[in-house]
């Protein structure tokens, strides 16, 4: 009986320690999100979301940082989304022959983990460099690059699991194809690639590495894309490797807002679309 | 509706319908032309690099902007090894989380649990560099750090990753919180293959008398190994492109040393630091060189990640 | 077989093959359905019929890898030369599906979908289409109050006379039905039935059934397949009482399929 003591014991043993491995996982979860309202729930005031983001020792807010983020958050998706839907459609209802597709597929998947430092470098390239100046819309174009994979991955994804009869119905009808793909199959995937835009906007909201040399940043109110544009994350790290202890409050109070809206995005995205989707 | 109606009406659709392929296809054609102009355009902003410093690019450790003298493997050797603290913690960790979630989880647990590891991946990375700057490097310094230096230092050999002073932030912290990082993305993907192994396979291995652990390690790990390999892979292309967790606790000193408590840093970091402020073309060339060289090595994982999955798909898609 | 020759065809099926790759389906097959008739394909599954139907409308035409190589006359005009836009073929031609396939909108632009396809109508024009359509599926009373709602929201029998409904729309000539109740209960699938029945008044019916005694009910022409082949083609009477070859009534007895 010793083998079969041997055999049990190491199998408790390693049953433990995925056990384990998945509460280490959980650990830092809870403890990020614990320093987060921790330390940035007490720095949260009014002042933060009607005043602009100041000068070491003087009060202020993050208000600019905030609105630029959401302009370019929503001019990046605004210019993502039709790329990412035309060229998902393309891979889902014409993709079955060809070489152009299984390539777009590859590079696709590729350009979805890819360094988004890398993309910022691009921008940065052929858009600030020819322009001699940061401005808002670089930093859009940076972000609308890291969208187009997203909604790129999640249209195709959806339109796959539209059932070919419907596409066969509006066929048999004398439907054109582009009417039977436009009118019934995108709109039947409709809930699913809104999920995708979501998911890619909850993505790029708390990018930070390809704003850096794009938009750079801005202390002041600026409604001009056209010019350097202050954001949340750029903010938060110029704040957090700064020396002054008042930058650090409102670098933690811009790192909870973002953290729990992008989250709540996340979470929100999952439950209120997937239930709803299967309704269907 | 006369006859020439319907023909010139049916010429229309068609016309519709041709465009309307061309455009989608335009745009799929895009996808792959934005891939193609991002290393084009590298490769141009690193030529003056590349034409002054050639293949000493790859051996030099200088990193010497005031004279000019510029080489990658301070960051390289960076990005290298905290890529492999990464997968040192994030493979076992993530390899424990997909068998949990799989075979042990109770049902009404394994979404939220899913969840609650998939948000992992949804925090932002500058968020982690943060808290890893002001939270975890001071712990690491006051508590881990010092039995590291005490006992592991001594040793030769692996000793002389562990020397210098427990300041909390450097190579190891870095790598750490990598680690963390991609645990979710790891996971997710061991999940996947996991779940794909058929229910008789374990089913068979059970009714010989096999415990749960001997099923996994004998029937499900083999049945998945590509896929586990592609995820493994997958996650490096994470750890390796991965910028601003990176930048805030690696410490950004451009020399070299073997220690991991040292300072150091990776493409990444130095790309985040210091683009912004570069002066001269060389300068701002070797940077983008820097770019090029991330973005390449990370294509190749990302590619070989990619290849692995779809052959593990290809041999389930023969099977059905 | 006396009776079809008197009667006018409507489609006539020639030499027809056809390929799904490289694997050889459909062999060699000849067939006339008349007008205004209701006419069964039955046969064991894989036996070709539902893919002999959707040849009659150019499915095949959707996949890239399939391939029909004969003639299919429609009223004397070959629709597989390629010549014939297969658009307002379809116009002519409507086809109803094994598993009812509402599309994701209300009950009204179901129907009305179709019809914007091949004819502008005005919206009073159109309202009384969508009724007619409606009432000629056996649709109407249940969802005249409802025609905003979505089509998803109907019962399986529901959304399959929907579908027929969108189908007769387009006012076509021919109506294909593939399986059209196999996914439906008892008594769906004798409202079905019923409507089959009134609707042959106006249009040529071609049905695909594994259920015998479906065919045996509403058609009046049956055509026996297996393997790819057409085994026999005859009024339904006589194929049911006295089948002239031994495989249709091994089929038909129940002894095999």
């Amino acid at each position: 009986m010793n083998l079969y003591r041997k055999r049990r014991l190491i199998n408790g043993l390693n049953l433990t320690l995925s056990m384990v491995a998945m509460a280490f996982g959980l650990f830092w979860l809870g403890w990020i999100l614990w320093t987060l309202i921790d330390r940035g729930l007490s720095s949260i005031s009014l002042d933060v979301f009607t005043k602009m983001t100041p000068a070491p020792g003087s009060n202020g807010g993050l208000l600019n940082a905030m609105a630029g983020s959401i302009a370019m958050t929503l001019a990046g998706v605004a210019i993502g989304t039709p790329v990412g839907v035309l060229a998902g459609t393309y891979l889902a209802e014409y993709g079955q022959k060809g070489w152009l597709a299984p390539a777009t597929r590859f590079i696709n998947d590729i350009l979805l983990s890819a360094p988004s430092i890398v993309i910022g470098l691009f921008v940065y390239e052929v858009y600030v460099a020819s322009t001699h100046h940061f401005s808002g819309w670089a930093g859009a174009f940076a972000l609308a690059l890291i969208v187009i994979p997203v909604v790129v991955r999640t249209t195709e994804n959806m339109l796959k699991l539209v059932p070919n009869g419907l596409r066969e119905a509006a066929a048999a009808l004398g439907a054109p194809q582009w009417k039977v793909i436009v009118l019934v199959t995108l709109r039947a995937s409709k809930a699913g690639i809104i999920t995708g835009i979501l998911l890619a906007l909850s993505r790029i909201s708390g990018e930070t590495a390809p704003l850096l040399f794009t938009a750079l940043n801005n202390s002041f109110w600026n409604a001009n894309m056209n010019a350097p544009m202050a954001n949340l994350p750029v903010v938060i790290f110029q704040f957090a490797m700064s020396p002054y202890d008042d930058w650090h409050k409102l670098a933690w109070a811009g790192a909870l807002l973002i953290t729990f809206g992008v989250l709540g995005l996340n979470i929100l995205t999952r439950f209120v679309f997937r239930s709803k989707t299967t309704l269907h | 509706m006369t006859k020439l109606n319907t023909a010139s009406r049916e010429k229309f659709q068609a016309f519709l319908d041709l465009a309307f392929k061309l455009t989608t296809r335009f745009f799929a054609f895009a996808v792959l032309a934005l891939l193609a102009g991002i290393i084009i355009e590298l490769f141009i902003g690193a030529m003056p690099s590349i034409k002054a410093f050639g293949w000493k690019f790859f051996t030099s450790t200088d990193w010497d902007p005031v004279n000019v003298k510029f080489g990658s493997v301070i960051q390289v050797y960076g990005t290298l090894v905290t890529s492999l603290i990464a997968l040192l913690i994030g493979i076992p960790v993530s390899f424990g989380v997909a068998l949990y979630l799989t075979e042990l989880s109770p049902k009404w647990l394994k979404r939220p649990l899913g969840i609650a590891i998939e948000l992992l991946a949804g925090i932002p990375s500058i968020i982690y560099g943060m808290w890893g700057l002001f939270v975890f490097a001071p712990h690491l310094a006051d508590h881990f750090q010092p039995w590291l230096i005490d006992h592991l230092g001594p040793i030769p050999g692996i000793g002389m990753l562990f020397q210098g002073a427990p300041m909390g932030i450097g190579m190891l912290t870095a790598g750490i919180i990598l680690g963390i990082m991609i645990i979710p993305f790891i996971a997710s993907v061991m999940r996947d293959v996991f779940e794909i192994v058929p229910p008789t396979l374990k089913e068979s291995a059970y009714a010989v008398g096999c415990t749960t652990w001997e099923v996994v390690w004998n029937v499900v790990l083999p049945y998945t190994k590509i896929g586990v390999v592609g995820g493994i892979m997958l996650g490096l292309g994470r750890a390796l492109g991965e910028t601003m967790a990176v930048t805030f606790v690696i410490g950004n000193a451009q020399n070299f040393s073997y220690s991991l408590l040292d300072p150091g840093s990776s493409i990444a970091s130095t790309l985040a630091n210091e683009f912004n402020e570069a002066y001269g073309d060389v300068y701002t060339s070797a940077l983008i060189e820097l770019g090029l060289i991330m973005f390449v090595i990370t294509f190749v994982v990302l590619a070989l990640s990619k290849l692995l999955l779809f052959q593990l798909g290809k041999r389930e898609g023969e099977k059905t | 077989m006396e009776a079809l020759k008197t009667l006018k065809p409507k489609i006539e099926v020639r030499n027809l093959n056809f390929y799904y790759g490289k694997y050889h389906a459909l062999r060699s097959i000849n067939l006339t359905m008349p007008e205004k008739k209701v006419t069964a394909f039955i046969g064991p599954s894989g036996c070709g019929k539902s893919t002999l139907l959707r040849t009659m409308n150019c499915m095949y035409a959707l996949y890239p890898n399939q391939k029909a190589v004969g003639e299919i006359l429609i009223d004397e005009e070959n629709i597989l030369d390629g010549k014939r836009d297969l658009n307002s073929l379809r116009a002519k031609i409507g086809m109803v599906f094994q598993k009812p396939t509402p599309f994701p909108m209300s009950i009204y632009d179901n129907i009305a979908f179709g019809v914007k396809l091949h004819e502008k109508l005005g919206r009073g024009d159109m309202d009384d289409r969508v009724e007619w359509a409606l009432k000629k599926a056996a649709l109407w009373d249940e969802v005249k109050d409802k025609l905003k709602q979505s089509g998803n929201s109907l019962s399986g029998g529901q959304q399959q006379r929907l579908c027929i409904a969108r189908g007769i729309a387009v006012k076509p000539e021919v109506l294909l039905l593939d399986e059209p109740a196999s996914a439906l209960d008892p008594i769906s699938t004798a409202r079905i039935e019923e409507l089959i029945t009134e609707l042959k008044e106006d249009y040529t019916i071609v049905i695909v059934t594994h259920n015998m005694q479906q065919a045996a009910r509403v058609s009046d022409f049956t055509a026996y397949l297996y393997l790819g082949e057409l085994i026999e083609f005859g009024e339904t009477t006589s194929i049911f009482t006295t089948p002239k070859q031994k495989a249709t009534e091994d089929y038909i007895t129940g002894r095999f399929g």
